[in-house]
């Protein structure tokens, strides 16, 4: 831990604030957050919304697909939020954020311009290198798609490392359907199997109705030599970690991603324990074998 | 170095605190506060409680004079010495509005430099417990660290066993075995204290010191003490106790407990190893400065655990199930051992005195119940 004395910049210190000569680093004090500025805001659904973030000391934040920031709204407070961006386009800084407590609530009000501040990346990622040479299968419910998005961008940077790749998406309704531009650029593909079904029909949706495991059932996959990468809401992950087992695909091969509430991000608040697990540095992305036990277990 | 030992008589005993002092320590120890005994600030041995013990039954603390003056026969403290290193409420940080985005202005206060003397070997064993926790090898926590870093750990041979503890079934005591800088020993017809450095800190210090030859009898009285002490515990864990848990997460007992848990968090707040905290933000009248403070939380508070806005674990007896399940199985699973020190404050403190060992020992019964029915 360093304390290096950052001088204000041509303001004297309130009274109210002690030890104005020690500012503390971001760069060393894990709880410190990291200034970055809103520079696009985009509304996506009626509660979900995109931030588009850059560093205001300019320094990119790289991360892997599947690890997440915090993310802290002055004088509010801070949550765990998965990064959404291209792992290869480092320095913009993309979270898609539903709007469901204080904190999230207070950022579904920012606009561009706008200051956040970052704690990370924090976590697991998912083992994208492990999938290569083989058929992919991502398994997104809901909101899941975005803790998904940086890994998708992988698969087709990386298109050639992978044989088929599918992407399958349930989400509530059509209206629910998270990045649909992107979803209908990843249909029009030809190396890309991109299926989506929605739990209730609308308008003139004219795809399927269905919970997403109906799409795992109708395979188009060759088992053994495939890797799942799953996230949903919880009910819906192991609905179908379990269908792709009973397809074949060999539960270390499954992969998932956990959502918990967490204080710290570093394993010393507790919050977010799962089993023996740290969601937040032992996750988010847990391999299936490791924790189908668990997975099943009511309020645990 | 390190091997530095001798006896500090009954008369020379003072000027232990008086080097701790002189090197600028906040000297820590037992005394007595109304009926209890807890930890608090000393600058004079008469301040540090003598002669006074604690009789703890599950549910119940009463204080006690002893037939002898030992000082460190306390049976554990009823505030725990946890807040020294893990304090109820830190502040991380403070930022101000700049106008154009904020600033961080600030970081906590440098960590105070503080002697804990006359920690129990139970107690002892929790700061090992919590080092793994705020230090874990990816991340350490600055505001523990910084106070660890800075204190000094004095702990003494445990001589009085209360009914709730159990550390000898825990292997943490009642010797003084986790690391240390100085371990104590008071001799028995208050012969004085048998001390021995166990850091180069701790021999740093005891070399600053009168101290008279040790006794040829005192190493054998210091584990006899112990051995005494151990004899007297009469709680224990059951074998396998952390496989025991992972086997039932769903079995019906966990409702028995929930009908009498108040889910008040008293053992968390009484637990030594207990590190749970939640973030709390706060602004300025005018809103231009937020600061950020830690403050100790509880697995038994219903917003503890959610996920998309919701309370996970709805139900007490999920909520306790988390607590002894993390406290006697998934600890090991972290790091490797017990997150219980079997110092019995639990059990003590429980207003409807629920009992961790008895919890443990009805589900291991029931197991064996279940097998023999089946057999």
């Amino acid at each position: 831990m360093s304390t290096l004395a950052t001088p204000l910049k041509g303001h004297a210190p309130p009274p109210e604030a002690p030890h104005p000569a020690a500012a503390p680093d971001p760069a060393t004090d894990p709880m410190v957050p990291r200034p970055f500025r809103i520079v696009r805001v985009k509304k996506e659904l009626s509660d979900t919304f995109t931030f588009d973030l850059v560093a205001q000391d300019g320094a990119p934040l790289g991360f892997r697909p599947g690890q997440f920031n915090m993310l802290y709204v002055f004088g509010v407070g801070e949550v765990p939020i998965s990064i959404s961006g291209d792992p290869a386009v480092p320095e913009v800084l993309v979270h898609t954020t539903r709007a469901v407590g204080t904190v999230t609530r207070a950022m579904w009000a920012m606009k561009a311009g706008a200051t956040i501040g970052i704690r990370g990346p924090f976590g697991s990622a998912w083992p994208v290198e492990t999938a290569r040479g083989g058929d992919v299968v991502v398994v997104a419910g809901g909101i899941g798609l975005a803790p998904l998005r940086p890994l998708i961008h992988t698969l087709l940077n990386q298109r050639e490392s992978f044989n088929r790749v599918m992407i399958l998406y349930g989400a509530r309704t059509p209206e629910d359907i998270l990045y649909k531009t992107e979803v209908r650029a990843w249909r029009g593909r030809f190396d890309v199997s991109a299926q989506v079904t929605v739990d209730r029909a609308t308008g003139g949706w004219s795809g399927p109705v269905g919970v997403v495991t109906r799409l795992i059932n109708a395979g188009g996959f060759d088992a053994p030599s495939t890797t799942a990468f799953v996230c949903g809401p919880e009910v819906m992950m192991r609905a179908a970690c379990d269908a792709l087992t009973r397809k074949g695909v060999a539960r270390g091969k499954v992969w998932l991603s956990m959502e918990r509430n967490m204080k710290c991000a570093l394993g010393f608040c507790g919050h977010c324990q799962w089993g023996g697990a740290f969601v937040c540095k032992d996750g988010p992305v847990f391999n299936y074998a490791a924790v189908a036990d668990r997975l099943p277990v009511a309020e645990y | 170095m390190d091997d530095v030992s001798g006896l500090l008589r009954p008369a020379d005993q003072s000027a232990l605190i008086d080097a701790l002092t002189a090197r600028g320590y906040t000297v820590l120890a037992p005394v007595r506060q109304g009926d209890a005994l807890t930890v608090a600030p000393v600058t004079a041995l008469d301040q540090v409680a003598r002669g006074w013990t604690a009789d703890q039954t599950a549910g119940t603390y009463r204080l006690r004079r002893r037939d002898d003056a030992r000082r460190f026969a306390t049976t554990p403290a009823a505030l725990p010495w946890k807040r020294v290193l893990h304090p109820p409420e830190a502040h991380l940080w403070t930022a101000r509005d700049t106008g154009n985005g904020f600033e961080m202005i600030s970081k906590p206060e440098p960590p105070p430099k503080q002697a804990l003397l006359g920690l129990l070997p139970c107690d002892l064993a929790a700061i090992a417990r919590q080092d793994k926790v705020f230090d874990n090898g990816t991340f350490a926590d600055p505001v523990y660290t910084g106070r660890r870093e800075n204190a000094l750990l004095i702990a003494a041979t445990c001589a009085q066993a209360g009914d709730t503890c159990f550390c000898a079934a825990m292997e943490t005591g009642p010797d003084v075995r986790s690391p240390c800088d100085i371990a104590l020993t008071e001799l028995d017809d208050d012969a004085g204290w048998l001390v021995e450095a166990r850091s180069g800190k701790g021999a740093e210090i005891l070399s600053g010191l009168p101290l008279a030859p040790v006794p040829d009898t005192a190493f054998t009285q210091r584990d006899a003490i112990a051995e005494a002490t151990a004899a007297a515990q009469i709680r224990t864990l059951p074998a396998d106790t952390p496989g025991l848990l992972h086997r039932h997460l769903d079995h019906p007992h966990w409702q028995a407990v929930a009908d009498r848990c108040l889910s008040c968090g008293n053992c968390t707040n009484q637990c030594p190893t207990c590190f749970c905290s939640n973030t709390e933000d706060v602004t300025s009248l005018d809103g231009t400065i937020a600061e950020r403070r830690r403050v100790w939380d509880s697995c038994f508070s219903l917003d503890f655990t959610y996920a998309t806005g919701r309370p996970l674990r709805q139900s007490t007896e999920s909520r306790y199930r988390q607590w002894i399940t993390h406290k006697l199985s998934t600890w090991h699973d972290q790091f490797g051992e017990s997150g219980c020190i079997g110092c019995g404050r639990c059990i003590t403190w429980c207003p409807v005195g629920i009992d961790i060992t008895e919890e443990a020992a009805a589900l291991a019964a029931l197991e064996d119940a279940a097998e023999a029915a089946h057999a």
